[in-house]
């Protein structure tokens, strides 16, 4: 077993691990990785002993369970002993985080990706926002509410179709 | 103050009664909004009481959380294995889920003393509850702006709708007074910088959703304020919907989903 836990020491640093968490997507945006919509923190890796920061975008994605399993399992395959999953709060997650390679995932999933969230979050955020299958800014929003907590519905009057986008939090 | 070890024994009991109502209500009104899924007046309105719903529950699993560090039992535990007196919620998230008027009325009512009470938790001494209430608040935006939109568009539409309304505002408003009934150990929170006396969470409150119900055209009505629920004195109504809401969990035939 002292031979299996240095080869794990090699292959456990920050680097191999962000990589590792590159392969895990949220379920409900399955082409997007968590390290792409930005909820990983931070990684502290100590001997085969893993810790990860985890921000949630909503507290009540019912999402964020299957995420973190699959957090475990990942780096427990790199060769972690134990692995902890810490959800972090501060500062609160918001759309900011996101990267470019999420945004365009997100475009091709026909859900427009969401703008630089302000101090205080009003419906100006959602007025004449890109659909993400024209361009068009003659969209208008339907339901505050939509297939996920993160999630709105809207529709583009330019080419008729209806279209959601990830909220500004 | 984030050191949980570290809090004395009457702090953690004072800190803890807080964290019981406020997941103890958020669960009850998240159960009640899930009543609707399905049966809402129109599509729209039904993604958004079950997305209301949702994040209702989610804010509920974090109180839990934060009471189990306090040495509480586990999330699952408080919220399906406790009974009627052991919950702690002001009475107006127990109240049947009755017409959409009342389920809309209640709703902007509770979100609008939610964001007043997390607007001040957010400066609490205790670290970790400032900062669940931080991130909290932020998902809120959302459940205002919806409810306080019904507010403005059922108020005065129709005569029917008015006195729907009306009727709702009437049997909700002592009850949700009921949501700054101080739970027992305000005394010690307050002097220790944990919140602020409920008497001021309510004068902000009252001060946020009175012009928005007068608006709307709708007269509060002058009442006492109906306490008990956060010493665990309930309505006939909460032991039928836990009935419904522990039936699976206390059936024994599957412990985990």
């Amino acid at each position: 077993m002292v031979s299996d836990g240095r080869e794990a020491k090699g292959r456990l640093t920050r680097e191999t691990i962000l990589a590792a968490l590159e392969t895990v997507k949220d379920p409900e945006i399955p082409t997007v990785s968590i390290v792409d919509l930005g909820l990983i923190y931070d990684v502290r890796v100590k001997d085969e002993e893993v810790e990860v920061d985890f921000a949630p975008t909503f507290v009540g994605c019912p999402a964020l369970h299957a995420m973190e399993r699959e957090i475990v399992e990942r780096l427990q395959s790199l060769g972690a002993h134990s692995v902890r999953v810490r959800r972090v709060y501060r500062p609160p997650w918001t759309a900011d985080r996101m990267n470019e390679r999420a945004r365009q995932a997100l475009r091709e999933l026909g859900i427009a990706p969401p703008r630089p969230a302000p101090a205080e979050i009003t419906l100006t955020v959602f007025e004449k926002l890109p659909c993400p299958f024209c361009g068009s800014t003659d969209t208008r929003m339907e339901n505050l509410f939509g297939p996920t907590s993160c999630r709105a519905l809207f529709y583009c009057n330019t080419c008729q179709q209806p279209f959601e986008a990830f909220k500004p939090l | 103050m984030g050191n949980l070890s570290r809090m004395p024994e009457p702090l953690r009991e004072a800190v803890g009664n807080l964290l019981l109502a406020m997941a103890d209500e958020e669960v009850l009104i998240g159960h009640r909004d899930s009543e609707w899924v399905g049966h809402a007046p129109i599509l729209e309105a039904d993604i958004a009481i079950a997305s209301i719903a949702q994040d209702e529950i989610g804010h509920a699993i974090l109180w839990y959380s934060l009471l189990q560090e306090l040495g509480w039992p586990d999330p699952d535990r408080m919220a399906y294995f406790r009974d009627p007196p052991e919950f702690r919620n002001a009475t107006l998230v127990e109240l049947p889920r009755g017409d959409w008027a009342f389920t809309v009325v209640r709703q902007f009512l509770f979100d609008f003393a939610e964001k007043v009470r997390l607007e001040a938790l957010m400066g609490s001494a205790w670290t970790p509850l400032a900062e669940a209430a931080a991130k909290v608040r932020r998902e809120e935006t959302y459940h205002l702006m919806h409810s306080r939109a019904w507010i403005a568009r059922l108020g005065d539409a129709t005569e029917e709708s008015h006195q729907r309304m009306q009727a709702a505002l009437d049997l909700a408003w002592p009850h949700a007074l009921g949501l700054f009934e101080p739970a027992p150990g305000e005394a010690l929170r307050v002097a220790e910088g944990i919140q602020p006396p409920e008497a001021e969470l309510r004068a902000r409150w009252e001060a946020e959703v009175r012009p928005i119900l007068e608006a709307a055209s709708l007269v509060i009505p002058q009442a006492e304020p109906i306490y008990g629920g956060r010493a665990g004195r309930h309505t006939e109504h909460l032991a039928s919907l836990l009935a419904d809401f522990q039936l699976v969990a206390r059936s024994g035939l599957g412990e985990t989903w």
